[in-house]
């Protein structure tokens, strides 16, 4: 399991730096790995890929729809496609070509949807997804994946490269809080205590895992334990561990870089309904469009920060 | 290529078509009876492939873009022995392995699943792609209609194709000049393919879509050129009477009666035709 690094502070690595660092290290090992941008690479890092293997690197330019549909192709062949482009084109845009192209017919794809949520700042509300693991979350057998910081690449990578089938993985590309220690690993689909508590749990994945461990302290002055979960893995979701913090802290509040319908939020609320119902919050965006700003004011902007879980997990413990 | 053993090939597949589509009860006739002389020539004269190793890896390609038109496909897998000529008679049914769009999961001998019009060029891309990249022989080629060519995917994936000189697909379009709507001049205009092709930078060919002659031709030479498209001049429904109507053939209910009178129309055709050759 992955643990907390003494001294929590923003990254002196970049996560797309991070990200391509481990993709290079795979396609070392696997000569089937090949890199897919559309019109991307420059700002979501393969840069460094293509100067490594060009032969096994294809931009094909501002054409989300053909270049996953290509990449289903090619894993036909037995190749190994990592297709990358900002999460609103990776996604949304190119939806039912994923849908059908991709999962429906089992072809083995992996997705990169760079600047999930918030992250997108400056790019605004066209670029912005907040509903891009709702939409993921529906297409059968896929899975969803959020790092927390760089630390969890290699595990998630390397998970990618090595298990057949279409995974998405929702990132950052820039700078991020480094939340664990060197040589950290996890394991895909399960989640990762963070801090243990009995009061409350909150669930978090993504950049709101450091907002959740910020307002675990908070909560901790007030007398409130709170145990804190990396959530990763969204897809499959770890339905143990949130079933063992309903038995253990009775309230859930989840945090999430996305739109509250269709993602984590409403992920783990299916899991508590269907198992231990018990008092539960969601943190995050509410029926609305992303729009410019700072990564900072957006998360105020939102309600992503720890004030917010802080407010949601004294609701949610009100309400046992 | 021996002309009558494909025109025979061919008949064969229509036939079986007819009696796929008379078991259902129903079903795509138009766009499938279009290319059955284009899946006569390919699976006789020009395709790589092994019926009894269907997924060898160094086979040849066929995606069936338009998907609808799947029955066409399995009449023809059926007749090269990839199944039993018996289980076309199972078509659409519940828990079938021949579902209306063509499934590579359930099919044996369908290399890609279509259905969602516009993607099947971009999957065959990708197969075009993944075996120059790893150095496997064989080559691709994919159907599409021409009202297929509405949708934009098809021009991203022309682009490509043209960008990267791939050299290893063929795009046949099943030019039939009709859509599920009616005819595709009144839906959305008709464009001069050729030419369109053409400024993307494939070599393009024309071929009468009902020649097998004439088929044959223009893929090989197609396969010699590099990226390359043919148009196939069809009729929508051709082959038999009811189906070759100005109506709505789309989609059609056929009768058992239909489909015998239909098929005896096809022998009747075949044979005067060999006495056109003769």
């Amino acid at each position: 399991m992955g643990r907390l690094t003494d001294n929590i502070k923003l990254d002196t690595t970049e996560m797309r730096a991070a990200y391509c660092e481990a993709l290079i290290d795979e396609a070392k090992k696997n000569k089937n790995i090949v890199v897919v941008d559309a019109d991307v690479s420059h700002s979501v890092g393969t840069e460094p890929f293509y100067r490594e293997f060009p032969e096994r690197s294809i931009n094909c330019g501002i054409m989300e729809a053909h270049a996953i549909g290509m990449s289903a192709g090619m894993s036909e062949t037995g190749l190994v496609p990592f297709f990358h482009a900002f999460g609103v084109f990776a996604t949304r845009r190119a939806f039912d070509q994923i849908f059908l192209s991709c999962a429906y017919q089992k072809l083995n794809v992996k997705i990169i949807g760079a600047d999930p949520g918030v992250t997108a700042a400056t790019n605004g509300g066209t670029h912005m997804p907040f509903e891009d693991i709702g939409l993921m979350r529906l297409v059968p057998g896929a899975v969803i994946i959020e790092p927390a910081d760089v630390t969890m690449y290699k595990s998630a990578v390397s998970y990618m490269a090595n298990n057949y089938g279409v995974h998405y993985l929702r990132t950052s590309r820039r700078k991020t809080m480094r939340i664990y220690e060197d040589g950290a690993e996890f394991v895909i689909g399960k989640a990762n205590k963070l801090a243990d508590g009995k009061d409350v749990c909150i669930i978090a994945s993504g950049i709101m895992v450091y907002e959740a461990l910020k307002a675990a302290d908070i909560l901790s002055e007030k007398g409130i334990s709170a145990r804190v979960l990396d959530m990763h893995t969204i897809k499959p979701l770890d339905t143990e561990a949130v079933q063992a913090a309903a038995k253990e802290c009775g309230a859930i509040v989840t945090a999430e870089n996305h739109n509250v319908t269709g993602g984590l939020g409403s992920a783990v609320c299916e899991a508590l309904s269907e198992g231990t119902p018990v008092p539960a919050e969601r943190v995050g965006v509410k029926e609305s469009f992303g729009e410019v700003g700072t990564q900072d004011f957006l998360q105020k902007r939102f309600g992503l920060t720890a004030d917010g879980i802080v407010a949601a997990a004294l609701k949610c413990i009100s309400r046992k | 290529m021996d002309k009558k053993t494909t025109m025979k090939a061919a008949a064969d597949i229509r036939k079986l078509c007819i009696e796929e589509l008379a078991a259902a009860g129903y079903g795509h006739i138009g766009g499938s009876m279009s290319i059955c002389d284009i899946l006569a020539v390919l699976y006789t004269d020009i395709l790589d492939i092994d019926p009894k190793n269907p997924k060898k890896p160094d086979r040849d390609y066929l995606v069936l873009s338009k998907g609808h038109c799947g029955p066409a496909l399995y009449a023809t897998l059926a007749y090269k022995g990839y199944f039993d000529k018996e289980q076309l008679k199972t078509l659409n049914q519940g828990g079938t392995s021949l579902p209306s769009h063509c499934d590579r999961l359930k099919t044996t001998g369908i290399d890609i699943s279509t259905g969602s019009l516009g993607q099947g060029l971009s999957l065959g891309t990708g197969v075009a792609m993944g075996k120059k990249i790893q150095g496997i022989p064989g080559r691709v080629f994919v159907i599409v209609g021409d009202g297929e060519l509405q949708e934009g995917q098809n021009w991203e994936a022309v682009q490509f194709i043209a960008h990267k000189g791939l050299s290893n697909i063929v795009i046949i379009v099943d030019n039939n000049r009709r859509q599920l709507d009616g005819y595709t001049k009144d839906i959305c205009q008709t464009f001069d393919y050729k030419a369109k092709f053409e400024s993307f930078g494939l070599h393009t060919f024309v071929a009468d879509g009902h020649n097998v002659t004439d088929i044959y031709d223009k893929l090989t030479t197609a396969i010699k050129t590099g990226p390359a498209a043919v148009i196939m001049n069809t009729e929508k429904g051709h082959g038999c009477k009811f189906s070759e109507i100005p109506g709505f053939n789309h989609y059609m209910v056929i009768s058992k009666e239909m489909a015998d009178e239909a098929i005896a129309e096809v022998d009747r055709r075949l044979e005067a035709s060999y006495g056109q050759i003769d």
